[in-house]
């Protein structure tokens, strides 16, 4: 045996890789996102009182029973096992973050059918499932129900004395009551693109906005995931620290959805909206740190992750600007996830040993 | 009815169903059944065709040579679908409205071509004619089915304008649920695509776990004989 052909010696016969594990599980992994998500929707449950946490709770209760239902349909052992691995419950958490905080009870329950079985369990379950659940029970929904899913209402810190309190909260949320007039507001891509379709540029509707529109803190109409973008920042670079993300697929979403905004707004100020306000509303920061970096459902490489998230960047921004809903994340995910497969198919992962190409590597001559 | 009739029957309604087995004529299936009353329509509209056109083949099956055979079954098929195109706007106009283009498609409809060169063009007359309405009628209960879903999640009535197809002694089939605002995803076609693949799921579970007893029982007698 010369040494250009060296092989090793197998420390374990017969025993397939990896031979060793990091130690991380795909619970840790869930727990940790959803560590991430806590300090945002902490604030929204400030922001908009006992109704979001009330939409919040039953929302995740909903994905984790049809979660088992589906299981227990299909006769597949391990229940709690399965649920315990906390995907149904980020399912549930992301679409909580995505509705508007005061939708009616009845969104929750039909969100999570939507998520769980429509969006997972029909493909196989987790790690098996084309399109983000949590998106498409969000375009389902606002497919379905326009009506309930783009009431917005200004935040009303909870302990302040107009705020509703747990009673009445409770009430409300399971009466399905539309907001009172007081309270039922617009979010800013909502009112804008409303605003240009009656004819009146940004300029001067901006100005005349009903409440803040944009606002660095968070005070402001929209769901629990866009008023308190900055704080989905801290968690999405925790979740980068974490080594749960990579760089990626976040940098080219917020890229591809801020370089278009960027020279709009330079060219049409009155007819384009401004890079702030983009990066600031809607799923922009959520969709960018939590829902486009997915394993399931994104591209495998570095490369593949660029191409998506400059793709889920511009569809958003594009849909945003031009299309018939005010805003495009989660279509825009929805239209990348169904372009992974390809993107995987042309850019692969370099194989261990082999060049781009699929060549074996020369190995170099030892000195031994 | 002899055993060869009933199991074409059987064939037709279940095990060999058009939609839900075959996955034949996917193209009405999921074009106008966003309500049941169009379903019904649609799939009684076919069957007519079908039985007429397996009738027609069975007869001419000896005098065609089977180079011809294709196109003198897309002209007798033609022919059929044009005169319950006709038919149809003239007694059933406000029915006819809903399901416009889609009746004089029933002539590329994959389903009727497929009976005619499957089972038609190899049968008697009598067994073509039992096929064409047992394909025709499973065909229309997959439609109504369909069509019944959608309409009940999407729009919570069910049967709505159904005296338009059967007459106004059959209004009392017009039923809606008070109060409910409707998924309009379920009219649109992501429902219908979605409705059906649920009937699917449900058809094949239900099968297998019928298998499933009917082996267990077997095996049971063959225990207690043996």
């Amino acid at each position: 045996m010369n040494s250009a052909t060296r092989t090793v010696k197998p420390l374990v016969d017969k025993v397939a890789s990896p031979h060793a594990h990091g130690g991380n599980t795909v619970t840790r992994t869930m727990f940790r996102v959803q560590l991430a998500l806590l300090p945002a929707t902490a604030c929204g449950f400030w922001l908009f009182g006992w109704q979001a946490f009330f939409l919040w709770l039953l929302t995740i209760l909903s994905c984790l029973g049809f979660e088992a239902l589906a299981l227990k349909m299909m006769g597949r052992g391990r229940i709690r096992r399965s649920l315990g691995d906390g995907s149904a419950l980020l399912t549930g958490w992301l679409l909580a973050m995505s509705l508007p905080p005061w939708a009616p009870w009845w969104v929750a329950v039909v969100g999570g059918f939507i998520a769980i079985i429509a969006g997972k369990q029909v493909f196989g379950g987790v790690g098996q499932n084309v399109f983000n659940p949590a998106m498409v029970a969000r375009v389902a929904l606002l497919v379905s129900f326009p009506l309930p899913l783009t009431q917005w209402v200004t935040p009303l810190p909870l302990m302040t004395l107009p705020a509703p309190g747990f009673v009445d909260s409770l009430h409300v949320f399971l009466t399905s009551l539309p907001p009172p007039d007081a309270m039922a507001s617009a979010s800013l891509l909502g009112f804008s693109k409303t605003e240009l379709a009656r004819g009146i540029d940004l300029l001067h509707a901006l100005g005349g906005a009903p409440a803040p529109l944009v606002s660095w803190l968070g005070a402001r109409p929209g769901s629990l995931g866009e008023s308190a973008s900055l704080l989905i920042l801290v968690g999405g670079v925790y979740l980068l620290g974490k080594g749960i993300i990579t760089w990626h697929t976040p940098l080219a979403v917020l890229l591809g959805l801020a370089l278009p905004a960027a020279i709009g707004h330079a060219v049409d100020p009155a007819r384009y909206l401004s890079v702030s306000a983009h990066l600031l509303s809607g799923a922009a920061m959520l969709g960018a740190f939590f829902i486009a970096t997915d394993y399931v459902t994104s591209p495998n490489t570095g490369a593949g992750q660029v191409l998506f998230g400059v793709g889920v960047g511009l569809l958003t921004w594009v849909i945003r600007s031009y299309g018939g809903y005010p805003e495009g994340m989660a279509f825009a995910v929805l239209l990348m996830n169904a372009l992974t497969p390809v993107i995987d198919r042309f850019i692969k992962p370099r194989i261990l040993g082999r060049d781009r190409r699929g060549r074996p590597l020369t190995i170099p001559e030892s000195t031994a | 009815m002899s055993e060869n009739l009933r199991r074409v029957v059987k064939d037709g309604l279940w095990d060999q169903n058009v939609v839900l087995s075959q996955m034949l004529a996917l193209c009405p299936a999921m074009a106008v059944t966003t309500s049941g009353t169009n379903g019904l329509g649609m799939g009684l509209a076919t069957t007519a065709v079908l039985v007429a056109a397996n009738m027609l083949v069975a007869m001419i099956r000896h005098t065609v040579s089977s180079q011809v055979r294709i196109p003198v079954f897309v002209v007798l098929i033609a022919t059929l679908v044009t005169v319950v195109d006709m038919a149809m706007n003239a007694w059933l106009h406000d029915l006819y409205k809903v399901l416009g283009l889609f009746i004089a498609l029933i002539v590329c409809n994959c389903a009727i071509l497929g009976r005619a060169e499957a089972f038609a063009v190899k049968s008697s007359v009598l067994a073509a004619v039992v096929d064409g309405l047992a394909m025709g009628l499973g065909f229309t209960g997959a439609l109504t089915a369909i069509g019944l879903i959608r309409e009940l999640l999407g729009a919570g009535t069910l049967f709505a304008q159904a005296s338009n197809l059967l007459g106004p002694s059959f209004a009392f089939l017009e039923m809606q649920i008070p109060d409910y605002g409707g998924a309009l995803l379920m009219i649109l076609p992501p429902g219908g695509f979605a409705v059906l693949g649920f009937l699917l799921a449900g058809k094949r579970t239900l099968e297998r776990r019928l298998q499933a007893r009917a082996d267990k029982a077997a095996g049971r007698a063959v225990g207690v004989t043996a």
